[in-house]
């Protein structure tokens, strides 16, 4: 028997309505409800990141004011923070969440080609989540070695939870990728073989073409992540050399000989650089749909949009070393490594490009999910630009290890892909809940949002041009910096708590549309991509009733001359769309 | 590193060629253009077969990166080539019989319509066994001459690539246990297909051990 | 129309911002110039990108606002101007990159006269060793570091014999001449940084790395370790004092090398029972303190850090802060030790006393003080018994009033904010998490547990 997809079992449909409350929302195989589980697990562990990041800012701004940061907690906070911002909520929340959502509903099938292991992809998840959070409450603690958990001091008594955290991070991190490379297979075979009739590759919308990408990097580099940490593991648990050299820590020699740091530096560099763009990726996807829909116009530059996304994933595989400018490595790599990252600036400045030029000549709805994508442009630019210091080697020698680097990736990787998940979330919002959200909310969460989190960055890559390092519990006096370097931080601290603290607004404003919204239209965008043609909303587990759709155009036919309206979803046929004259693209 | 990048760039080039041959000079915002019927054929063909694809793709992946981390660490001043136990050249030869068990079995399972998998399947996985079990010995052989994996990098590193790669079998021979039970029940439709990606995933791994093997006899 | 308003303020404020900033690059002090053109043009290019896109933005946000009956205009895409775009957008990347690669391949290759200065990074210090006058290192191996041998010197080495030996963080050089950095770390990954040289580079265990500069200013320049290290990261800080050639030459032939450091002889015990005489008034005939004096207990305090309390005293280091009461009483005791040989002697007396453990005069919370010494525990040990590796001196069966009063002092800046006194610096780092007087009694009660 040959495997049939699900695509074509119309007549198993019925087999697709889970009825018992556990299987419908707890053992669900629907991938609309785990990419909400997903997303609620991803926030989850991002609202205890952003706690930590808040204890970080107290010490930074009000230094020895509060007498529950010490040194020992303070390293704890800044590796837990960074760890579970890059890997547990944005890898998860982009690929998990959305990818989820998105790449059936957009593509046009019932569900993901193998539901049960999209189902185990999760729960998987939800262990690696549970062992991190258990570090918090081993005897030691969680560890902290710094997000990068760069060896030996990773492993060595000068790094709080050296005895137990060390050993679940990595635990965690390795029943991660596992998770993680369970979904992704699940994603890759899904973009490949379950789309509907006439979903040609170049006819996805760009957020299935960011995803698609995103999560194929992830296959790629999760690998060396996971390398590493076995091989960390071994080093710590039976004493190993990988990465360990001979050394003397605290007067005893703990008996390595010969490793090299390095080795494990470029391994977790040539996973680290990709996951860059693995969150990146899908943020690019996700708001290019969303500035077309809501300017009304055609995405511009669609080709060149898709093939920015594959030059930069391509590109994202030998650009990694640009992490370790300074680390000791053969110095002559940076010749290599600055041409390349430079480089990867073209492709990205092309979308950027686009974007702005999808703006032009639109007709622009300034709703909340638009904000968000047009805050995502501001701050995109900026940390893309700064990104142009840090990637320049030789600029490189007096900003690496100081907050610009910080305020540089908080900016490209933190505040940027924060935006478009909440433009996506609230552009998505009448999809996935049947309900709209409260605009005035929205609005207000929006500007305190863009503008607190312009508001910590910008000063701190001031602060980093001055020389204060990253990674500082405290910097005590010195000579070199201005006492109003104090003064800038105590600022970045009220905006960080500042920021922290609106984000209620965007809880009290999900908990008002879940109980009080009014019914979302099914469309209320006009959008013509897939997801928003379903037959119900939200759309139920199957997603396309009794009869998949049909694709016949591209995601971008917004405003075509000589039509009705200003928009054609995908699924309508050139015959059936309401011409007022002509065809559209004859002329084209 | 180079060898991580040229396995990834030639994975990379293949999945680039295909789509932009999937793309190169369409215009997708002309309808007209896109020939609605054209591209049914590569859809519902196989996820299996591309679920498993992709997954060999990640595995090279992994044991391209581990043996860029060995070339590195080679290099460093405290390397002591390792004398691999003679035995592996047994072993190896068992798991080429155990391929070609596979393949008899897969072509079996092709080709006939109600074809008996049962005794290919047992041998294959019997060899397989054998395999895992000569491995396993490997190993004692050498801890008990006092080459243990803490001894030297090269030892560490021969008893990484050994373990990952007999995980690996043995992940296959979780799928190769549920259609054996499932062939035994009768079910051979259903089996069908599982033993022609086993087929593939052994094949994969019996590569991926001649180029560790090589490399490790090499050095 | 308020979010176009909100850009053009953000992208006029961001340049405001630059223009007034006064946290911006410290004065040059080295030869790299070159880097700050490099960054400079940068800054246009960049700038120049930020405000264009970003404007444009705001005037398309503006200009085509949804209106009712407008339609957008449909165009999937214009050729000519990606390319132009994509063209252009190379040009301002090769402008950046050029010069960064020139002045790479200036940083990558040494001067040929440059001298050579090594660091030397552990957890949490810096230390340094010159080649000495026949210009050429000893060899070094980490197996053999241990408190006698912090370098790891080879004894046998003659190129070793010269080696001058700096074991305090405070490197000095000459000015305007190149000089290479060696960098060597004991244990783990460091960074030699200093802003105003704005080269910096890792140390990695089992390697040596390097980098060069040529001083170019005068002055007294901060160290920082700017990689990760451990709880104590933020305190590993040292100098360069950058003088001119001849007080260099001077300094650096009045430091010990590594052949009279090992010829130093033992301090002797009996010569230093006389000496000890002065002290025994306050401190007890066998050193066991005397609380009413305020002399604290020294029988089992070690060595090494009995001598550098004497030497801090005598050198002004530790005593002449206004308000330190007491250790202004220790210096004139101190000064009536006239050499180094005089406080070996003195110090090799005081370790024949029987160490008998201070009585606990200090009551707290035990519970809480055993939470807050976590973070002790790291340098000074699980048992407060001391890490002479660490420079962190015994603690448990010492007098814990006096504990708790230098405690006090450390966290007011009292103690340890003099320039020289290295190590009492850090620990002021570290006192300072010590809120209250309570939660100092908390972990001298505690530490009166061990």
């Amino acid at each position: 028997m040959g495997y049939v997809a699900i695509a074509d079992r119309d007549h198993e449909i019925e087999h697709h309505d889970p009825q018992t409350f556990i299987t419908k929302y707890v053992w669900s195989q629907d991938h609309k409800v785990i990419a909400i589980q997903y997303g609620v697990t991803a926030i989850f562990v991002g609202l205890i990141a952003l706690g930590l990041s808040a204890m970080m800012r107290l010490q930074l701004g009000f230094p020895d004011s509060f007498s529950f940061i010490n040194p020992e907690n303070y390293y704890q906070f800044i590796t837990m923070h960074g760890m579970i911002m890059v890997i547990y909520l944005l890898t998860a929340l982009f690929l998990g969440g959305f990818g989820n959502y998105l790449i059936p509903l957009m593509c046009g099938s019932r569900d993901m080609v193998f539901p049960f292991l999209n189902m185990l992809s999760y729960w998987v998840y939800l262990l690696s989540v549970i062992i991190l959070i258990a570090s918090f409450f081993v005897p030691g603690g969680s560890t902290g070695a710094g997000w990068t958990l760069y060896p030996p001091q990773a492993i060595l008594p000068g790094t709080p939870g050296v005895d137990w955290g060390i050993l679940l991070m990595l635990a965690s991190l390795a029943v991660f990728i596992v998770a993680f490379t369970m979904g992704g297979l699940n994603y890759v075979t899904t973009v490949l073989q379950a789309r509907c009739r006439g979903m040609t590759l170049m006819r996805m919308p760009l957020s299935v073409w960011g995803i698609f990408i995103a999560t194929i990097l992830g296959l790629l580099a999760f690998p060396a992540l996971l390398v590493s940490a076995i091989m960390m593991l071994l080093d710590k648990t039976i004493a190993t050399s990988f990465f360990m050299p001979a050394i003397s820590s605290m007067g005893v020699d703990p008996g390595y000989t010969g490793g090299s740091p390095i080795l494990f530096q470029h391994l977790f560099w040539f996973f680290g650089h990709p996951e860059v763009y693995i969150v990146a990726l899908p943020a690019f996807g996700i708001v290019s749909d969303l500035l077309s829909t809501h300017a009304r116009k055609n995405i511009f530059g669609y080709r060149m949009m898709v093939w920015a996304i594959i030059a930069i994933g391509g590109l994202s595989f030998i650009v990694w070393a640009h992490h370790m400018y300074v680390s000791g490595m053969n110095p002559y790599f940076g010749f290599f490594f600055a041409t390349t990252t430079l480089i990867i600036a073209v492709p990205t400045a092309i979308k950027v490009y686009n974007w702005v030029l999808t703006l032009w000549e639109g007709n622009i709805h300034l709703r909340v999910p638009m904000l968000f994508a047009i805050a995502f442009i501001f701050t995109f630019i900026h940390g893309g630009l700064t990104g142009l210091f840090l990637g320049n080697v030789t600029i490189d020698l007096p900003l690496s290890d100081t907050y610009f680097v910080v305020a540089h990736f908080h900016m490209v990787m933190g505040v940027s892909p924060v935006l478009v998940v909440f433009g996506a979330i609230y552009h998505w919002w009448p999809k996935i809940t049947g309900r709209m959200y409260h605009e005035g909310l929205g609005k207000w969460h929006f500007w305190m949002t863009f503008l607190g989190t312009y508001s910590i960055y910008l000063p701190m890559h001031y602060l980093g041009f001055a020389g204060v390092p990253r990674r500082y519990f405290a910097m005590g006096n010195t000579e070199f910096l201005p006492e109003s370097a104090q003064d800038l931080n105590a600022w970045i601290t009220m905006s960080a708590l500042f920021v922290a603290a609106t984000q209620v607004l965007f809880f009290i404003n999900v908990i008002w549309s879940l109980k009080k919204g009014p019914k979302a239209d099914p469309n209320p965008w006009d959008a013509t991509t897939l997801e928003w043609q379903t037959p119900d909303n939200p759309p139920k587990h199957g997603n396309w009733g009794h009869e998949l759709p049909e694709c016949h155009r591209w995601a971008y036919d917004y405003s075509v001359p000589g039509y009705k309206d200003d928009f054609i979803p995908q699924n309508v046929p050139a015959s059936d769309a309401a011409p007022a004259g002509r065809d559209h693209g004859v002329e084209h | 590193m180079e060898i991580g990048l040229i396995v990834l760039a030639a994975m990379l080039a293949t999945l680039l060629g295909w789509i932009l041959k999937q793309s190169f000079n369409t215009q997708p915002w002309l309808a007209e253009v896109v020939d609605e019927t054209a591209n049914q054929a590569p859809f519902n063909a196989r996820p299996k077969l591309v679920a498993l694809t992709a997954f060999l793709a990640v595995v090279t992946s992994f044991f391209a990166l581990i043996l860029s981390a060995y070339s590195l660490r080679m290099e460093l001043g405290d390397w002591i080539p390792l004398t691999e136990p003679q035995l592996l050249w047994v072993n190896t030869g068992v798991l080429v019989l155990a391929s070609v068990a596979f393949q008899w079995t897969r072509n079996i399972a092709v080709r006939e319509a109600t074809p008996r998998l049962m005794p290919g399947l047992l041998l294959s996985g019997v060899l397989t066994m054998v395999f895992l079990a000569g491995q396993w010995i490997a190993w004692q052989q050498l801890n008990a001459s006092g080459q243990y994996m803490t001894s030297n990098p090269s030892n560490a590193f021969f008893f990484l690539l050994t373990g990952i790669h007999g995980l690996h079998i043995l992940g296959g021979m979780y799928v190769w246990a549920r259609a054996t039970v499932k062939a035994f029940g009768g079910d051979v439709d259903a089996v069908r297909h599982s033993v022609e990606l086993c087929t593939i995933y052994w094949h994969f791994l019996l590569l991926v051990w001649l180029v560790l093997f090589g490399l490790m006899l090499s050095t | 129309m308020p979010l176009a308003v909100v850009l053009i303020l953000l992208v006029v404020g961001s340049l405001v911002f630059h223009v007034l900033s006064p946290w911006t690059f410290t004065p040059l002090a080295s030869n790299w110039g070159l880097i700050d053109f490099t960054i400079d043009i940068t800054f246009w290019v960049t700038g120049a990108v930020f405000v264009a896109v970003n404007l444009f933005m705001a005037y398309c946000v503006i200009k085509f606002r949804y209106k009712k009956d407008a339609q957008a205009t449909y165009e999937p895409e214009n050729k000519k101007l990606e390319t132009w775009l994509t063209a252009l957008t190379a040009v301002g990347v090769a402008a950046m990159l050029t010069p960064g690669l020139f002045v790479w391949a200036d940083f990558v290759n040494v001067p040929d006269d440059a001298h050579e200065v090594e660091a030397v990074g552990q957890q949490w210090h810096w230390s340094y060793r010159y080649p000495g006058v026949d210009g050429k290192f000893g060899e070094v191996d980490a197996e053999r570091i241990s408190s006698d041998n912090p370098f790891g010197m080879d004894p046998d080495d003659p190129n070793g014999q010269d080696d001058v030996l700096i074991m305090h963080p405070e490197a000095r050089l000459p000015i305007d001449k190149p000089v290479k950095f060696l960098l060597r770390s004991k244990d783990v990954l460091h960074d030699f940084a200093i802003a105003q040289f704005r080269v910096k580079m890792d140390l990695v265990p089992g390697m040596q790395t390097f980098l060069w500069l040529t001083p170019t200013a005068l002055g007294r320049f901060e160290l920082l370790c700017e990689e990760l290290c451990g709880i104590a990261h933020h305190t590993m800080r040292g100098a360069v004092i950058v003088e001119e050639s001849d007080d260099f030459d001077a300094w650096l032939a009045a430091q010990p090398t590594y052949s009279e450091i090992t010829a130093q002889a033992a301090g002797n015990a009996a010569v230093g029972a006389g000496q000890y005489i002065v002290c025994a008034a306050c401190h007890g005939q066998q050193g066991e303190g005397l609380a009413a004096l305020n002399a604290p207990k020294l029988a089992g305090q070690s060595a090494w850090y009995m001598k550098r309390q004497l030497q801090n005293y005598k050198s002004g280091a530790r005593g002449a802060h206004a308000d330190d009461v007491f250790g202004r009483q220790m210096v004139p005791m101190a000064a009536t030790l006239a050499d180094d040989a005089a406080i070996n002697n003195v110090v090799a007396h005081i370790q024949t006393f029987p160490d008998v453990p201070a009585p606990a005069t200090i009551d707290g919370d035990v519970e809480n003080g055993a939470k807050l010494y976590n973070v002790c525990a790291y340098c000074h040990g699980d048992q407060a018994q001391g890490i002479e590796a660490m420079n962190a001196p015994r603690a448990a069966g010492m007098s814990d009033w006096y504990l708790a009063r230098q405690l006090q002092n450390f966290k007011d800046g009292i103690r340890g904010s003099h320039p020289t006194d290295y190590y009492g610096f850090q620990m002021g780092f570290m006192a300072r998490v010590l809120h209250d007087e309570q939660a100092i009694n908390d972990l001298v009660a505690y530490i009166n547990t061990l």
